[in-house]
């Protein structure tokens, strides 16, 4: 693992005749670091001038579990987007009104088709390519109604839950003492019952109160449009424990740190201490545990509409509709399959990136080239020296 | 150590305390109980509502109805389900009975597998077994439990019971399953190219022949070990444990297993006689269990040698592991009984239940009638917490095998197996003692959904049920116990840490 079997041309990149790339030039030489060993291209690579941000980015880049995920939840997120419209945009699904029934075709069977090289009768998409339920409802429209209510509720949960998470575990990091006392017993006061019962609770608040108030018909009926944005908004009052902890953790270390005293004697207030010095190097701790927790809150979600404490009708969420439809699924499998399909693929993939998240800012993680790549390498590096000793002959 | 105990114990109860007044009033808020009324269009509404409101003391401020909640709570009465006017102390009785049950086992298989899978995935870090178990556990980790719940019952007890109706060997399905089977064990035992060949063909052809034997000759009907079954078996796990345990060339140990193993199969035949005689209980079951260890404990030290506890150890492992076999095969030869009794009706695999309403039986079968209905939702809270322990020990394994220690070990000369039993693994399953009593209040949440879905009559669905129908104290009951749970969790997991972990110091 040293420096000495570097090619040149590495060793030529950081000398000043060579003009570096602009932007995404480095991130192009460090998928290219398989040509030297381990750690030591690294150290080279230091020698470059990446600012922390470029590194982590680099590192998030490559992570190939981490762009999957990306990559598909991008692509569900417009699916169901462009699909079904935002808001008063239209989409260009045909069925804009989910809620509204027909007549079921064929059973209701879905209409679309595998292509030829995988034994179908040719790719067709059709009418209805999720299928229908028993009232003629387009299932795909529910689907992607379904998905976009879920990504929605994921992210303002998780921004919730960021914020609260990340405001109490920093004051009680920070101030210590009385402040970290009474914050941390109420810490353990949200995390004493399991999330799903806490969830529910608050699932049915969230549904019952309109009504229990006695609120006009146009009050009930403007808290039942935003019913989506409450849930969440409520369940991220109880998912952000686990990252106040975390974040406290991260605090109670950094503000022993010499550059926190610097910035006190300097005459820095806590405020300018805490969100200028402390919280940019806990970063990582809170973009990667926010991300798992949303994954979670995915779940967590699906299963609250499946008890019924969740999204109701008229919203539409994921989990409702497999609670809807689930005894159906021995007469119409496909109104189970294709709400737990997106389940499945939503939380897999946030699952991923934050996985290739904590990969990217773990300074401890060490990229293994596969055996693979090291012959690649290694060949390239023979041929190199070989290249090398001919011209040096010629010479 | 005692004052430690105290001080947390009395925050604990602080904190559950405050719990109840919050909960009370956020359930205050969250339920109607004239819901049903108010929409109702029969002419005695008014005097009903009324009656209602009179009965619930709902004309008074919530909080003057908690503090006669807590007046009765206090006293050990929980309340009443005011709908069905049943006392909330009886119906949780049998629910806690029941959840135990579920999240017990599921607790057990899930820490064993995940514990496993997961530290032979740190040992084989980076390679395509590595990746494919993180890739797998990815995938349970994102499954929601009530959808694979309905998948469960839909193809595994369906599935099966059609196939005890009437079996006809797929062998395509027994073919897939049989490479996997020998892929894994490949990648798990790892090695050299040649070596990893052989591992794989010696798994593949092992798993198609155990399950052909199984599938296609009828064995399911009429399933038991026999005494071959247990002297195969038998043998095995005492070669296995002594390999893991003091390893191959510690003859005195492999000795005293394989000894204890012949005792076990003898002991096999004779209580056969036993078990048709005496009518069983878990009693004298556990009685039996503690013989077995005690035999197995005495052989290990009739051998002796310098290293007399190792073979001790071995052999009384063993042991256990022989009356485990028995018991299993017992249990297993009830099974026509069970399979043709008429309150079964030909489809053993249960979906609804904890267990079939009205079943008569001695001992054997009703085990096995908890044994039909607790598979599924075991499998399925299984499925789900498996992914987080497998991850988990991978990493505290991960962590260890990089510590100083290790290499001395290694660079010393002592061979892999001592590195990784004894160095690494006691020091990476330390961290479990804080994991595994904060994971069974998770289950426990986990359990609200599976019971709802599996028609358990346990906790969680006395929660759920209770909830939606507005009935505050056995809701309220759910709370406090599952709080007191979670409390005493904490403290057992911080306790456990301290005990287990010389480096950390408790402080009251």
């Amino acid at each position: 693992m040293s420096d000495d079997n570097l090619p040149d041309d590495k060793l030529d990149n950081l000398s000043p005749q060579v003009p570096l790339p602009p932007m995404g030039g480095p991130v192009d030489d460090i998928v290219d670091d398989s040509v030297g060993r381990g750690e030591g291209v690294g150290q080279a690579k230091e020698v470059q001038g990446l600012t922390q941000g470029q590194i982590v980015m680099a590192r998030f880049f490559r992570h190939r579990g981490a762009m999957a995920g990306l990559v598909i939840l991008v692509l569900i997120a417009v699916l169901a987007l462009t699909s079904m419209g935002i808001g008063p945009i239209r989409g260009w699904w045909k069925y804009q009104d989910y809620l509204a029934s027909g007549t079921p075709v064929n059973g209701g069977a879905p209409t679309m088709t595998l292509p030829q090289w995988l034994g179908g009768p040719g790719f067709a998409i059709g009418d209805h390519p999720f299928g229908q339920d028993s009232l003629g409802s387009d299932n795909f429209a529910l689907v992607m109604k379904g998905v976009q209510t879920s990504l929605f509720v994921m992210v303002i949960l998780g921004l919730v839950a960021l914020v609260v998470g990340v405001l109490v575990g920093a004051l009680s990091g920070y101030y210590r003492g009385w402040v970290d006392q009474s914050l941390m017993r109420l810490t353990d006061l949200v995390i004493t019952l399991p999330v799903i019962v806490l969830g529910a609770v608050l699932g049915r608040l969230v549904n019952t109160l309109p009504v229990k108030m006695g609120a006009s018909q146009d009050q009930v009926d403007a808290l039942t449009n935003n019913m989506p944005a409450l849930l969440a908004i409520a369940l991220g009052l109880i998912l952000w424990p686990s990252l106040a902890r975390l974040v406290r953790g991260e605090f109670l270390s950094l503000r022993e740190r010499e550059f926190v005293d610097s910035a006190r004697v300097a005459g820095a207030s806590d405020w300018r201490i805490i969100t200028k010095h402390m919280l940019p190097n806990s970063i990582g701790v809170i973009i990667v545990n926010t991300t798992l927790l949303m994954s979670a809150a995915v779940v967590l979600e699906t299963a609250l509409s499946y008890l019924g404490f969740g999204i109701n009708r008229p919203n539409i969420s994921l989990g409702f509709l497999i609670n809807t439809y689930q005894g159906a699924f021995a007469t119409r499998p496909w109104l189970f399959w294709w709400p737990g399909l997106f389940i499945i693929l939503i939380a897999l993939s946030v699952n991923f990136i934050g996985d290739g998240l904590r990969d990217a800012f773990d300074p401890r993680t060490k990229r293994i080239p596969s055996n693979r790549e090291m012959n690649k390498a290694l060949a390239k590096v023979e041929a190199a020296a070989r290249a090398g000793n001919e011209k040096g002959g010629d010479a | 150590m005692v004052r430690f105990l105290a001080r947390r114990l009395g925050l604990g109860i602080g904190i559950l305390a405050v719990l109840s007044i919050l909960m009370y009033a956020m359930l205050d808020l969250a339920m109607d109980p004239l819901d049903d009324l108010r929409t109702s269009t029969a002419p005695n509404k008014e005097a009903a509502i009324a009656g209602r409101i009179q009965a619930l003391h709902l004309d008074q401020p919530w909080f003057s109805r908690y503090l006669l909640w807590l007046r009765h709570f206090v006293t050990g009465d929980l309340g009443t389900a005011w709908r069905t006017q049943e006392s909330v102390n009886r119906l949780l009785g049998g629910a806690i009975v029941t959840t135990v049950q579920l999240v017990l086992a599921a607790t057990l298989i899930a820490i064993a597998l995940g514990v496993l899978v997961g530290i032979v995935s740190a040992l084989r870090q980076y390679t395509t077994f590595d990746y494919a178990i993180t890739f797998v556990s990815f995938v349970l980790y994102s499954l929601p439990v009530f959808w694979v719940a309905v998948l469960l019952k839909q193809f595994l007890a369906i599935g099966v019971n059609d196939f005890l109706n009437n079996p006809t060997v797929n062998w395509f399905w027994i073919s897939v399953f049989s490479v996997v089977a020998g892929l894994f064990w490949a990648g798990a035992l790892g090695g050299e190219f040649r070596r990893s060949l052989v591992i794989f063909g010696i798994a593949t052809a092992v798993t198609f022949a155990t399950s052909a034997f199984i599938l296609g000759s009828g064995w399911l009907m009429h399933p038991s070990l026999g005494v071959v079954g247990v002297g195969v078996i038998g043998a095995a796990i005492a070669v296995a444990v002594t390999a893991v345990f003091a390893g191959m060339s510690n003859k005195l140990a492999l000795y005293s297993a394989l000894t204890t193993a012949a005792v076990g199969i003898g002991s096999y035949i004779g209580i056969q006689w036993l078990f048709y005689y005496v009518p069983m209980n878990w009693a004298w079951l556990f009685g039996l269990l503690l013989v077995a260890i005690a035999i197995g404990l005495l052989i290990g030290w009739l051998f002796g040698g310098p290293d007399r506890a190792v073979s001790m150890r071995g052999a009384a492992i063993t042991a256990a592991l022989m009356a485990g076999l028995t018991f299993v095969d017992r249990v297993m030869q009830g099974w026509p009984q069970y399979f043709n009794n008429p309150d079964i009706k030909g489809r053993p695999i249960a979906t609804i239940g904890a267990e079939t309403p009205g079943f008569q039986g001695d001992f054997w079968l009703q085990q096995l009638d908890r044994f039909t209905h607790l598979l599924l939702p075991t499998i399925a809270l299984v499925l789900i917490s498996f992914a987080s322990y497998t991850r988990y020990q991978r990493g505290s394994m991960l962590e260890v095998l990089g510590q100083d220690y290790i290499r001395t070990a290694r660079a010393k000369g002592l061979s892999e197996r001592v590195v990784v039993v004894r160095h690494a693994l006691r020091n990476a399953l330390l961290p479990l003692a804080s994991v595994v009593p904060v994971d069974i209040i998770t289950l426990i949440g986990g359990a609200v959904i599976t019971e709802t879905i599996f028609g358990w009559s346990g906790m969680g669905r006395l929660f759920v049920v209770s909830l939606r129908q507005s009935e505050v104290d056995p809701v309220m009951a759910y709370v406090m116990i599952t709080g007191a749970l979670a409390i005493i969790a904490n403290l057992v997991a911080d306790y456990l840490y301290a005990l287990l972990d010389p480096r950390i110091q408790v402080t009251g």
